[in-house]
């Protein structure tokens, strides 16, 4: 370490002590749980936001499965949530595609983006690299304030006149651009891109941060290869993030002006409503490869951190170390650099040069050896282990089944041949589904069950954090594994019902079943909903590092104070999983504790 | 009902407190902390794992076995059945991959979950091993991706010059066909010449124009023989979905895009295949366009070639729609229509002809 990291370092150790010392001063309601500069609380805000936005999301989603597993019966909850709407209790084909969009809308950006990267890159960063806090409190501070004004504007966008934003999450123009083509497109899609604009904002802030935390805050001896995995993930995920989202701003900045300001980026020789428009020379397929060059990327912002948690939560666990640690951190990187160049498999017929469809179905499938390499070593950490089946654990494990299962229909779906004829069908549903938003919400839920001690001090109750995974991991399967079936007979998504079409008559059943699933799996998360707030005033206290974990955050006191350890931080003397390792007194040791002699570093 | 719904979670929510509160308390009288794990919760779960594995396997038989005959019928266009075969070859592969991993997952489950005195491996790293799992899947994709894009360029070689080309025109909430006519060129069009009945926009004054017909309902298409699809779209995007044939496009306002294929079973057969008297093809809007996206269609009829010809014959012409004086005299038409099928039929032999040469 050079002389000016070590003095760095020095200052920054002096700063924190400064803090603790301050910290006997009273501290107001604002300054602590509203405005606050601690990665600790603003990881509960992202945490508890996001559960509130992922509630909607899922009502949301029982809605319209209602509708899609009976479709024209009225179901008077409908009418109770939803108003006119859902005249008499059946579902209106508007708002049907206005729920469908911003369930996912919000279970993309706000629960799976901002809820995942903010709660936990908020709350393990500092802890893990050994750091006070992030770089800049204040920062970390808006960028929560400004996720807070996207999801108040998305939420307000729920109760505009015309309707929410109804042209699918990703708002494909002309169709967002018209509100002549769909009343969505009136206030409620203006509405949804200044929220979205705002929730860049939001990412951007907290990424930037992130990344320059990770770099520039590790404490002594904790040399990247050093790093857990999960801050391997973080700090990539922003990466990915500062490198994309701009983009979806750009894009989402010109349909703003095509909508309100006449120009013609996306639009082009247009007859609506009785009158040719004016705009000519623009792209509707501009706007689609400027959103899936986020897009896609965004699938890895969604991912990564997930994988990352459930590398922490697998190795510890099954008492072993991370199988591969460096071939882990290689697919990581290999992931996120071939999520750059894969975008354009959103895009196989829309025309593109078939050369280019080549192209891309070459890099998309590529994508599969990294992730090969993933799942090999996640089963391999397994093997041989003495594995604790924690709720955390039964959710690190439940990911790499949905990993598995929905990863390898991406084989068929990046193919650009056979994209064809399952393109925009169930079959997609099934997929993404599986592979980004159930593996995406299993590695968060595993985070939660595994750091809540480390949050709020308290135990969540196991026995029903059991219940919750069972239940949870049999309705995702019985969600959305017949729906490859469906997409295999050609039922296409965003479909209000499929009653028009006699071809899909046989296939009623299995909507039906799927619904059950939904609904099944939405109530499970009501026991989530409920263990989540009861433990944290009633749930029994934690122990110190109550998993016997090796990484620095459970060093810290189990006390939140400000700047997280109250003497000097512990330095850091070897890699983070040295579970079960041979000649060690314990089956942990933690990264603090120094090297014994003659002991040899294994990685 | 809304009281009731607001009733069930107050009290579910009660129940769940006492039925917590009588745990911990439980627990504190055998003296532990309720939430402490124990050995035995990682060997049920362990053997959780496993009911469910097999649960889940047995699922995925069960699916397969009744849903099997409710998906797509075989292909009934020529590139369509490479497509289905290159399907086949991913779906066994991916399955197999599925297996075998879900295998190993259940089973160190069951095998390795925690127990007293049982000693771990510490093993961090084997660069044998993951060479092999790194250049084994390489090798597979590698193939794969071969295959892939081979097919993928027979899909999109472009459509010899002479194939028929049919324009394919969306607009909320349907579709209308376009024939090219006897000299199979398109006449243009545009968004800014729609008015009235000329709702494609089609360029009255363009000689190619003249012997377009337009066609709605349904459209037919010829068995065996190439067709070259152009697709439009007059307001937002839309996606042609002709599931069947293993074909699909968007259409994009103010862009041409194309999709060629050769159906190869005649609407009769397929009913007589798919043993369904009211099978079929159809043609679906597969990109979200608004209220009635989900009822945007139109009927594919493949016809032998005869039947082609003779049905297309008794369509009329852009020129013929567009001369309002033939329609006012019915009479005339009639009578013209009993010379015509005998006039046709000279035709398209003349036409024949001409394409062997």
């Amino acid at each position: 370490m050079s002389h000016a990291e070590t003095l760095e370092h020095e200052h920054h150790d002096d700063h924190g002590h400064d803090h603790f010392h301050d910290d006997h001063h009273k501290e107001s309601f604002i300054s602590k749980y509203v405005f606050t500069h601690d990665h600790k609380m603003i990881s509960k805000q992202f945490l508890i936001t996001a559960m509130v936005m992922g509630v909607v999301a899922m009502l949301m989603s029982t809605f319209f499965r209602l509708q899609l597993g009976w479709p024209g019966k009225a179901f008077p909850i409908l009418e109770t949530f939803l108003g006119k709407w859902a005249p008499g209790g059946v579902l209106s084909p508007d708002m049907y595609l206005a729920l469908v969009t911003i369930h996912g809308t919000i279970m993309v950006f706000f629960v799976l983006t901002g809820g995942l990267s903010g709660t936990f890159s908020n709350l393990l960063i500092p802890y893990q690299i050994g750091a006070r806090d992030m770089a800049s409190g204040f920062m970390n501070m808006l960028s929560y304030w400004f996720f807070f004004a996207s999801c108040f504007v998305m939420m307000i966008s729920l109760y505009v006149e015309s309707g929410p934003a109804s042209a699918g999450w990703t708002v494909y123009p002309p169709l967002s651009a018209l509100p002549q083509a769909i009343p969505g497109s009136g206030l409620g899609m203006t509405l949804w891109l200044v929220s979205m604009s705002l929730f860049i904002v939001s990412s951007l802030l907290g990424s930037l941060n992130y990344i320059v935390t990770v770099v520039n805050l590790r404490i002594k001896g904790m040399s990247m290869t050093r790093l857990p995995l999960t801050i391997w993930a973080f700090l990539v995920t922003a990466i990915l993030g500062v490198l994309s989202f701009p983009v979806l701003f750009a894009a989402a900045l010109l349909l703003i002006f095509d909508r309100s300001f006449g120009t013609s980026f996306y639009l082009s020789d247009i007859y609506i409503s009785g009158h040719a428009l004016e705009h000519t020379g623009g792209s509707p397929i501009l706007f689609q490869h400027l959103f899936w060059f986020l897009g896609h990327p965004e699938v890895y912002i969604v991912l990564l951190p997930a994988l990352g948690l459930t590398s922490e939560v697998i190795s510890t666990n099954a008492r072993k170390p991370i199988f591969g640690y460096k071939a882990m951190i290689g697919s990581i990187l290999v992931i996120a650099f071939l999520s750059f160049i894969v975008w354009g498999h959103h895009m196989f017929i829309t025309g593109m040069n078939p050369f280019l469809g080549s192209v891309f179905t070459f890099t998309t499938l590529l994508v599969a050896i990294p992730s090969a390499v993933k799942v090999f070593n996640y089963l391999t950490t397994l093997w041989k282990g003495n594995i604790h089946f924690t709720p955390a654990m039964l959710f690190a494990t439940g990911l790499v089944s949905t990993f598995i299962t929905g990863g390898l229909t991406g084989i068929i779906l990046g193919d650009s041949a056979l994209d064809i004829n399952v393109h925009d069908t169930y079959f997609v549903v099934a997929h993404f589904h599986i592979v980004m938003g159930a593996s995406a919400i299993f590695g968060m839920f595993a985070g939660v069950y595994h750091w809540f001690p480390r949050m709020y001090g308290r135990m969540m109750n196991k026995q029903l954090g059991f219940v919750h995974f069972w239940a949870t991991i049999v309705s995702v399967y019985g969600v959305f594994f017949p729906m490859h079936f469906l997409g295999l007979a050609g039922v296409p998504r965003r479909y209000y019902a499929n009653t028009e079409f006699p071809l899909f008559d046989s296939l009623q059943d299995i909507n039906v079943m799927v619904s059950t699933f939904a609904i099944l799996g939405a109530l499970a998360q009501g026991i989530f909903l409920f263990n989540f707030f009861y433990s944290i005033f009633r749930g029994s206290k934690s122990v110190d590092n109550p998993w016997r974990s090796n990484t620095l955050e459970w060093t810290a006191p189990m006390e939140h104070i400000h700047g997280n350890w109250p003497g000097a931080i512990p330095e850091v003397h070897r890699w983070p999983y040295d579970y079960g390792k041979p000649g060690m007194d314990e089956d942990f040791v933690p990264q603090s504790m120094p090297m014994k002699p003659g002991e040899v570093e294994i990685h | 009902m809304n009281w009731l719904l607001i009733l069930t979670i107050i009290l579910g929510v009660a129940a769940l407190s006492r039925l917590l509160k009588v745990m911990e308390l439980s627990a504190i009288l055998r003296g532990e902390d309720v939430n402490a794990m124990k050995d035995s919760d990682s060997k049920n779960n362990a053997l959780i794992w496993v009911l469910f594995g097999g649960a889940f396997f047995y699922f995925f038989y069960w699916q397969v076995k009744n849903y099997a005959d409710k998906l797509l019928p075989i292909s009934a266009s020529e590139h369509g059945v490479e497509t289905d075969n290159l399907f086949m070859v991913t779906l066994v592969l991916i399955t197999v991959v599925f297996f075998i991993t879900h295998v190993f997952l259940f089973y160190f489950a069951y095998k390795y979950f925690v127990k007293k005195g049982q000693k771990t491996e510490f093993f961090a790293h084997s660069t044998k091993l993951e060479l092999v799992w790194t250049v084994v899947p390489t090798i597979v994709l590698t193939s794969l991706i071969v295959y892939g894009i081979q097919t993928w360029n027979t899909i999109t070689t472009p459509a010899p010059e002479d194939t028929p080309v049919i324009e394919l025109y969306a607009k909320q909430f349907d579709w209308t066909a376009r024939y090219a006519g006897k000299d199979n060129k398109l006449g243009n069009s545009s968004f800014r010449l729609i008015e009235g009945s000329n709702d494609l926009g089609i360029d009255v004054n363009d000689p190619h124009a003249a012997d377009d017909k337009i066609v709605r309902g349904e459209f037919h298409i010829p068995v065996g023989k190439p067709v070259n699809f152009v697709f439009h779209s007059r307001d937002i995007i839309h996606s042609a979905y002709m599931p069947h044939f293993r074909a699909q496009m968007n259409c994009v306002p103010g862009m041409t895009t194309r999709f060629h294929f050769v159906p190869t079973i005649t609407t009769a057969e397929m009913k007589e295949k798919t043993k369904n008297e009211n099978f079929d093809y159809l043609l679906l809007c597969n990109k979200i366009c608004g209220a009635s996206h989900y009822n945007m269609q139109i009927k594919i009829v493949v016809d032998t070639p005869e039947e082609y010809e003779k049905w297309l014959n008794d369509k009329k012409t852009f020129a013929e729609q567009n001369a309002p004086k033939v329609e006012e005299a019915p009479k005339l038409d009639s009578l013209v229509m009993g010379l015509d099928s005998t006039l046709n039929k000279t035709d398209s032999l003349a036409t024949a002809s001409v394409t062997k040469k």
